[in-house]
């Protein structure tokens, strides 16, 4: 490749030897030799142990594939590490998952044994495995996670710090299958939602609790005032005329505070309405989701905890109520049962008392169709919650 | 130069193919420029004691990392750098300030990208650029990866060398829709990024913007005995066809493919694709009656052995099979499976928990869902059934016509910054089906409609047959 600073490339000429709309270099020549082999004929699978699959071809072939954990943020050196371990045990060849792990897969039960014992032996200066082997069947895989504080304008929390901060207290959910089924969690740092927490078993969500700021002065210089208007789902923002200090008057835009739910739309679209705010930002715990199609239809995950302080580096608070809630479902699930089955099976009320999350008015949808989750039936369980009410209604 | 004639660029298999040496920036002795005892003295220019905090615990840490490639980068010294020497510690710098703060210390937005193309790079700048100069651009470049995520080690090596030399050396192994992703380049690097990445590794750019996003898929018929299409093959010639519509934005909005080889959906097309493919048979499940029973006398673990971290107990087909079923269309009777498979809805439970004695049928395609998206605007989707199966074969002709169909109309009728999810809730799935020229069928609803405010066509004197379509 090039180098100096500009390398190959003619800034005079930018045009020049220009190479257009080639897309991703073929898949084919980045499989290792067994996987072209085998592609298409695959029998069955089995996973021998926790972060180990083997796959049986109808040739009689085996491949063996060792799992590891992966932050997704990684540099240069790190990926030269994985390469070295590939070029080592794998002929060079290295795959990663939609999750965002590394798989290395060889083609004998001892090169997968060695593997995996050079794989756990290797660890950061700081004390953190690099290469934890797991993330397979029943257990809690890599969080697939978003920019956050290292590098988006518009988060309300942190993502690596946050997800390190989860992945060490559910370290243990890792490395083992014990759960009733398997359990993902997502993390995304603002409710564009990058990624998966609409559909996650457990995910975390950064949070504003702030309407925006107007920066009168620039926002009709860099924004488009009707896309800042159309950007709000509730219709909170309408243009006005303001006069400045200095008497000028200039076009902008207003926020019906009353209505705006603080989703950050209007900033994505315009750079005038930051709101960022130290304490008012915090992370939401959604649950209840997922994506195949397996027994029950995929479904969306819940709001069961509207808000949480962020507390970096370690968020404590988050950390210890997502513990709470794998806790409660690992204890009560029955087997193959997602957290969004279990849930819905012993009734919300259920969940609620059982993983002992505060039930609050934030809960209760209030936004366009949200009369279909009300409960329109005297089937209910009765709970501490169920008794409040009947107290403060005067009923007992 | 082209995609012809390069699909094997990299293949060790074939004579001539390249080699990291071809295309090494880095000697070895640059590569190994630091001992472990250095990297254990080794301090950043910052005090980062929040950050810091993060290199403990046993999950692997980004601190960590990053700050490996923080002394790379000082013992290779500016003079063999393009990218800024210290911008890996700056940026840690900058995660302290922001965790002090707590807010996010990149500005609004940022215009930025390559010529010919109207996306594939982020721009970013930092707020603090005087206490952090070596960030104070860091632009993301999303780069195309190959389908499901297959690496030769040779090109990423390559890309390694590419993203140190004139980026950060950081990387996101990847971005949510798929991409390889480099993070951390300034402005005038991006150029001769691209030049290297097309000319010397032999790839693209991904999608950003609204145009079509990089397609990705699951590993497919690559190492999964579910796979009922190519998942692969079909991601990539699809973004082959349409390298066009996905380096230039042309649409109301962002748009996405994904490609599941199973109802499984281990690449969540049916939620984080605007059109997903998903992989569907439509005969019979192909029962192995000895193998059921070989689960039956607890010989082979149930579900692959996923559940063995706990003791559930011996296997019982009748609980954790047959009872499971979600359309009651199974049953065992001590000597025989049976499926009614009219009845079966293909829900992947029986064939996930044995998978040695029963596959899916042999008769296969796939299926078309549409409109999956986050919340932001009008709330969260997920990708609505709307062709139930389609046999379809390279080059795929008959996908692209549908999307044709439904770009046509989406461009058109589509507002500003509107997905098509929210087209399809705004028109009514009726108008879809229209501009896809497929009839209703009760397969696209959970149920019927309940409320009667039921539109009917003016035209037509025969309506009670015309109105069925």
């Amino acid at each position: 490749m090039s180098k100096g600073k500009f390398g190959y490339y003619d800034p005079e000429n930018p045009m020049k030897d220009r190479i257009t709309d080639i897309g991703p270099p073929h898949y084919w020549q980045m499989f290792p030799p067994i996987i072209r082999r085998n592609y298409g004929k695959w029998l069955y699978h089995e996973i021998l142990e926790p972060g180990v699959l083997m796959h049986v071809s109808e040739t009689g072939e085996k491949v063996y594939t060792v799992r590891v954990g992966q932050p997704r943020l990684v540099t240069a050196e790190n990926i030269r590490e994985i390469c070295d371990i590939a070029d080592k045990y794998c002929d060079g060849y290295v795959r990663w998952t939609t999750r965002n792990a590394v798989e290395f897969i060889v083609d004998s039960e001892e090169k997968m044994k060695a593997l995996k014992q050079d794989l756990e032996s290797r660890k950061h200066v700081g004390g953190s495995y690099k290469f934890p082997v797991g993330g397979t069947g029943a257990s809690i895989t890599g969080i697939v996670h978003t920019q956050g504080w290292f590098h988006c304008h518009t988060p309300a929390t942190d993502a690596s710090g946050l997800v390190k901060s989860v992945h060490d207290v559910l370290f243990d959910y890792f490395k083992n299958m014990t759960l009733p089924a398997k359990l993902r969690v997502s993390m995304a740092c603002c409710l564009n939602m990058c990624g998966a927490v609409h559909c996650s078993d457990i995910a975390l969500l950064g949070y504003h609790r702030k309407p925006p700021m107007i920066d009168d002065e620039v926002l009709d210089k860099v924004c488009e005032i009707p896309l800042v208007v159309a950007a709000c789902p509730l219709g909170a923002i309408r243009p006005v005329k303001v006069e400045l200090e200095d008497g000028t008057k200039v076009n902008s835009v207003r926020v019906n505070e009353q209505r705006c739910m603080f989703c950050g739309n209007c900033y994505t679209m315009c750079m005038a309405t930051p709101l960022a705010d130290k304490e008012g930002d915090g992370v939401a715990i959604l649950a209840g989701g997922k994506i195949s199609n397996r027994i029950t239809h995929p479904k969306f995950s819940k709001v069961v905890v509207p808000i949480l302080p962020n507390e970096p580096p370690r968020w404590p608070t988050v950390c210890k109520t997502v513990v709470q809630i794998v806790e409660a479902y690992a204890k009560d699930a029955r087997k193959y049962e997602r957290l969004g089955d279990w849930a819905a099976r012993i009734g919300w009320e259920r969940f609620f008392e059982k993983t002992g999350l505060p039930f609050t008015w934030h809960i209760l949808d209030d936004y366009r169709l949200a009369y279909d989750t009300y409960r329109t039936t005297t089937q209910f369980k009765f709970t501490e919650h169920a008794w409040a009410v009947s107290k403060a209604a005067g009923g007992i | 130069m082209s995609a012809e004639g390069q699909e094997h660029l990299w293949d060790k298999e074939v004579e001539g193919h390249r080699t990291y040496e071809d295309v090494r920036i880095f000697t070895d002795e640059q590569l190994k420029n630091y001992t472990e005892e250095e990297l254990k003295e080794f301090k950043i220019k910052h005090d980062t004691p929040m950050a810091d905090e993060l290199e403990k615990g046993p999950w692997p840490s980004v601190i960590s990392d990053i700050k490996r490639e923080a002394l790379h980068r000082r013992k290779l010294g500016q003079e063999n750098l393009q990218g800024p020497m210290e911008c890996c510690e700056d940026l840690l710098g900058q995660l302290e300030l922001s965790y002090i703060d707590m807010e996010t210390h990149w500005k609004h937005g940022g215009i930025i990208g390559v010529f010919g193309y109207g996306g594939g790079v982020i721009g970013r700048y930092s707020d603090a650029q005087e206490k952090f100069p070596a960030i104070w651009a860091f632009h993301t470049l999303r780069i195309n990866q190959p389908s499901s995520k297959f690496y030769t080690t040779d090109y990423l090596r390559g890309m390694c060398d590419v993203c140190e030399y004139r980026g950060s050396g950081i990387m996101n192994m990847h971005g949510s829709t798929g991409d390889t992703v480099f993070l951390g380049a300034v402005t005038e690097q991006l150029e001769p990024i691209f030049f290297d990445l097309t000319h010397d590794l032999g790839v693209d750019l991904g999608g950003s913007g609204s145009n079509l996003r990089t397609p990705s898929c699951c590993i497919g018929k690559a190492r999964c005995e579910f796979a009922m299409i190519d998942t692969q093959d079909m991601c990539y010639e699809m973004t082959m066809h349409y390298q066009d519509e996905l380096h230039r934005p042309a649409f109301p909005y962002k748009f996405k493919f994904k490609f599941d080889g199973c109802p499984n959906c281990c690449v969540a097309s049916i939620a984080r694709a605007d059109m997903s493919y998903i992989g569907i048979w439509r005969d019979n499940i192909r029962i192995d009656q000895e193998a059921v029973k070989a689960y039956v006398a607890g010989e082979i673990a149930p579900n692959a052995g996923a559940f063995s971290g706990r003791d559930w107990g011996p296997f019982d087909i009748q609980k954790e099979v047959i009872d499971l079923c979600p359309s009651k269309c199974m049953s065992w009777d001590g000597n025989e499976l049976k499926i009614n498979d009219a009845e079966c809805v293909r829900c992947m439970h029986c064939i996930n928990v044995m998978p040695r004695a029963l596959r899916v049928g042999a008769d296969q395609g796939l299926c078309l869902c549409f409109g999956a998206k986050a919340p932001i605007l009008e709330g969260a989707q997920m990708s609505t059934l709307t062709i139930p199966f389609m046999y379809t074969e390279k080059p795929y002709d008959n996908l692209k016509e549908i999307v044709d169909k439904v770009w046509d109309w989406w461009m058109e009728e589509g507002k500003n910054r509107e997905r098509l999810g929210e087209l399809i809730q705004r028109f009514g799935l009726r108008q879809f089906l229209e501009v896809l020229e497929i009839p209703a069928m009760p397969q696209m609803v959970k149920e019927p409609r309940s409320n009667p405010y039921v539109f009917f066509k003016e035209e037509g004197s025969a309506w009670w047959l015309e109105e069925r379509h």
